[in-house]
């Protein structure tokens, strides 16, 4: 396919969708009064549903159905692909690992956030300083891995050869042996770990120092006149006040480091003991095709994601209530 | 000048003297060099990794497989090779073709997901009809299904339906990814708009029709600038719809896949990842750079009210 032959692909499709649209539109317009509402809602939701019931509500009920079925997806096999997550060694791993990614990853990144907010708050140059930490948001996690495989980049360590990555040159300078940051068990996890607080302690910057700028000037300057020092501000004043935006930016970073699985996937593939459950899953539906296995997989994503959006939006609600 | 004239400044200046010697020593309470120092380290350590890649771009490939790219400032050597190999279309190493099919993929990706999110949150908004916050609550659930539960009832869909591997099954699936959360969003901003306003157009005689697009499409701007945003960068940066629906399609395949697996490949060639990497980062920063101005308004406008 030629460049050509792709955008006219592409205005094809967007004519095509504008005409349903159209049509929507005109039938929509025909309709007047009570009676018409409805028509005119039901026509306006029409495509919405379609896609909604065909693109999600039943592919989810189907994997939750193969969940219960062998690799190829042809005998009920009942719990057996669930018992496997949670018995066979390498999925087992596969557990530990995500727990260490859904644990450290929202803590350490929103720590960071707010270290730095706090840093750089009424700073004569704060746009910019923010700027640097915020960048890596619109960055994408493949290019994001691509920019941290080349800080861990190994080189044999022979006399001529030289350190091509940062972080080994840094231990030769220091005189240390260089090491190979990605296969090296189990700190290996953590390295990975690192470039998901690196794309996401921006998005706690900037949720936390909107928070910050919101607490009244009066309370701050209350506490200062009583005396308290800089510690005391962030634990008695700061702190307190941005709650409700802290417990927000922690569980939206925690549900996006359970579905972790582009940094996994280009740093490592999974390999030497680094898989998640969202690479796992990937990796037994489409290369071990073990349709059934990577059902469950996905099930328990969807089932480990929902306590942590029904906190989420608990929270929400209540900062919205105050 | 008269006396009086020169007068005014000289009264007034004690004062401003000592407002800026008070906010001076606010600022130096809360600047102080230890601040300033652990903020700076925060910033090189998180842009450091960015500017090595950056600098690795523009060195020659034999220099960038043999030496670190610190040896730059010793020994600055330029090129533009990596990224004239990379922007071509065709031979080895050519990524140009898929960023021309990140493009094509990402344009209807974001048009159709918002126009029909508009059209469902005026009815959710705006239309009075039976079982409308059934239906709403059911469309905000449906949020929180993570996709990789629906991609491979969904692929099997596309293949028995003939548009597996095809631009097709990424624009819908992107689509359909994006409606929950966009209408969510969408309806809350038309829930905004003051009451008054729509019922005024309905007495004037206006129908839904005129309503949506006279109304409501003007008021609605920046939120809807502000979600294509978020769906651009979305669906800019995806690897793992792409992944799945692309197959091992090459004239499909984004540019987020091609360079995830041109990093997986032997010997990796550093001189194509760096130009590589570097134009997919562009065109997102770009985009969130020069609209940033919609995205803080959208935000404001949802702020406001509520």
């Amino acid at each position: 396919m030629t460049t050509t032959d792709k955008f006219v692909k592409m205005v094809e499709a967007i004519a095509l969708f504008l005409a349903v649209v159209g049509l929507i539109l005109f039938l929509a317009s025909r309709f007047s009064g009570r009676k018409g509402d409805r028509v005119v809602a039901a026509v306006f939701l029409l495509p919405t549903a379609v896609m909604v019931l065909v693109g999600l509500v039943y592919p989810g009920v189907r994997t939750i159905y193969y969940s219960f079925f062998n690799a190829a997806g042809t005998a009920f096999v009942g719990m057996d692909n669930y018992q496997t997550i949670f018995t066979s060694s390498d999925q087992r791993t596969v557990l530990r690992n995500t727990v260490l990614w859904v644990v450290v990853t929202p803590f350490v990144a929103t720590a960071v956030g707010l270290l730095y907010a706090i840093l750089v708050d009424k700073a004569r140059v704060e746009a910019l300083a923010k700027a640097f930490i915020f960048l890596p948001m619109s960055i994408s996690f493949v290019g994001a891995s691509i920019i941290w495989k080349f800080v861990y980049e190994y080189r044999p360590d022979q006399s001529g050869v030289q350190q091509i990555g940062l972080l080994n040159q840094l231990l030769v300078w220091l005189g240390l042996t260089p090491q190979q940051w990605l296969i090296n068990t189990p700190w290996n996890t953590f390295f990975l770990i690192v470039v998901m607080i690196w794309i996401q302690a921006g998005f706690a910057m900037t949720v936390l120092s909107a928070a910050i700028k919101a607490i009244p000037e009066d309370i701050v300057e209350a506490a200062r006149l009583d005396g308290v020092g800089p510690l005391g501000m962030f634990r008695f004043v700061t702190v307190p006040s941005i709650r409700p935006a802290l417990i927000v930016v922690l569980t939206t970073i925690g549900i996006g480091t359970l579905k972790v699985f582009d940094i996994v996937r280009t740093m490592t593939g999974g390999q030497f003991d680094t898989s998640v459950v969202a690479n796992e899953f990937y990796s037994e539906s489409f290369r071990s095709a073990n349709q059934g296995l990577g059902a469950a997989l996905a099930v328990l994503l969807f089932v480990l994601v929902i306590p942590i959006v029904l906190y989420n939006i608990r929270q929400l609600r209540a900062s919205e209530g105050r | 000048m008269t006396t009086a004239d020169a007068a005014l400044p000289v009264t007034s200046t004690p004062a401003v003297a000592a407002l800026a010697e008070a906010s001076g020593k606010a600022k130096r309470k809360l600047t102080s060099p230890w601040a300033s120092l652990a903020a700076l380290v925060i910033a090189v350590l998180w842009t450091l990794p960015t500017l090595g890649l950056a600098i690795s771009s523009f060195r020659p490939a034999a220099e960038i497989k043999t030496t670190g790219w610190w040896t730059f400032f010793t020994d600055p050597q330029v090129t533009l090779d990596n990224y004239r190999t990379v922007l071509s279309t065709t031979g080895t190493g050519g990524l140009g073709s898929y960023f021309v099919n990140s493009f094509v993929i990402v344009i209807p990706s974001v048009v159709i997901p918002i126009s029909l999110a508009a059209l469902a949150a005026y009815a959710f908004a705006w239309i009075d009809f039976k079982g409308r916050n059934l239906l709403f609550i059911a469309i905000f659930a449906l949020q929180i299904v993570p996709i990789q539960v629906t991609l491979i009832p969904l692929l099997t869909l596309y293949v028995d339906g003939g548009l597996a591997g095809s631009f097709w099954s990424i624009w819908l699936s992107h689509s359909i990814f994006a409606l929950p959360l966009a209408i969510f969003l969408l309806h809350n901003f038309m829930r905004e708009i003051p009451r008054e306003l729509i019922e005024a157009a309905r007495m004037d005689g206006a129908g839904h029709v005129q309503i949506f697009f006279r109304v409501l499409l003007p008021l609605l701007t920046p939120a809807l600038a502000a979600i294509g945003i978020f769906q651009f960068l979305w669906v800019w940066n995806d690897l793992l719809v792409a992944l799945t629906f692309s197959g091992s399609s090459s004239d499909v395949q984004p540019i987020t896949v091609a360079l995830a697996n041109l990093s997986g490949t032997q010997g990796t060639a550093w001189h194509l990842l760096s130009a590589g990497a570097f134009v997919s980062i562009i065109v997102p920063v770009a985009v969130f750079l020069s609209l940033q101005r919609f995205f803080v308004r959208g935000l404001l406008a949802g702020g406001l009210k509520g």
